[in-house]
């Protein structure tokens, strides 16, 4: 596969897209750690949700 | 399971993590086909094998207006029937939504700079879109900076609403205004203007990009749930001292 003479525009162009993709998945699961960690974190101390104690209704 | 039980963050959690790990296993697979489609498609008669930028460029154009477009409806959920995931919704879709207006804006500008000779030019299709990702980012400073998420749902759902009016103006810029940019030859009046030995390759890039968004999303809103989850029982914390 030859990508001609405009080849440098052709590979930044996928390496750019990738970059950015990989960062988005990267904080998007970094973010879901943090927040199980805190969640985690809340309910061994006996914290609960409304939802959870008998008069609440949140979700 | 009917839909309206999808609304409950709870039961919408539990489909989230069923769904998730296919959702991933069905992005890698089509992106991997993807890739060998376009790998294999052949160059363009007059633009050579620049076009292969084009494999990025219009499936990240399409999803940077979508991501738009959801937010848009997103809005009349949390303004009119205050959805409890509308705003979760919306404001997941943000940052992926920037992410792709972004990608189209830097692999437009690389495939600008070797056909027309330059990387930027002020007409409508490309200041429309620049308009879009300063939106999007207008919308991040504000979730971001929001305390309340209550209050920040109203805010954004207005701002989102706004925004929507530069969507047609994306999409129709080239035929109401004369641009560098070409005109529509995908999505068109009397069919797509690209040969199929391109257009499929497109086409199937196309549907790894909004899988990859969809997944993405799903993420996203499973951690704001989660988010909203650690503030409601902060508050609960807080009450109980």
């Amino acid at each position: 596969m030859s990508l001609g003479p405009h080849a440098s525009f052709i590979v930044a162009a996928y390496i750019v897209t990738v970059v950015v993709v990989i960062g988005l998945i990267a904080w998007i699961l970094r973010d879901y750690a943090a927040q199980r960690r805190i969640l985690g974190d809340l309910e061994q101390r006996g914290i609960k949700r409304r939802s959870q104690t008998p008069r609440g209704d949140e979700a | 399971m009917a839909i309206i039980d999808l609304a409950n963050p709870t039961r919408f959690l539990a489909l989230t993590n069923r769904v998730l790990p296919w959702l991933a296993a069905l992005t890698v697979i089509v992106f991997a086909y993807a890739l060998y489609r376009v790998a294999y498609a052949p160059d363009d008669y007059q633009q050579g094998a620049t076009v292969k930028i084009m494999f990025l460029h219009v499936p990240a154009a399409w999803l940077a207006m979508m991501g738009w477009g959801l937010m848009t409806v997103a809005a009349f959920g949390t303004l009119v029937w205050r959805h409890p995931l509308a705003d979760v919704t919306a404001k997941a879709a943000a940052p992926i939504g920037a992410a792709f207006t972004f990608i189209c804006l830097v692999t437009g500008s690389l495939w600008g700079r070797p056909m027309w000779g330059t990387y930027w030019v002020w007409d409508a299709r490309l200041t429309s879109v620049l308009v879009l990702f300063l939106l999007y980012l207008g919308m991040l400073a504000l979730y971001w900076t929001a305390d309340d998420p209550n209050r920040s749902a109203r805010a954004a759902a207005i701002l989102a609403l706004v925004g929507a009016i530069n969507i047609p103006i994306i999409k129709f810029s080239v035929d109401w205004w004369n641009t560098l940019h070409q005109p529509a030859s995908v999505l068109r009046m009397g069919g797509s203007a690209i040969d199929a030995s391109i257009l499929v390759p497109l086409l199937v890039m196309a549907l790894a990009f909004t899988l990859l968004f969809l997944l993405l999303l799903l993420l996203a809103m499973r951690n704001e749930i989660l988010r909203r989850r650690v503030r409601s029982m902060r508050m609960m914390q807080a009450a109980s001292i």
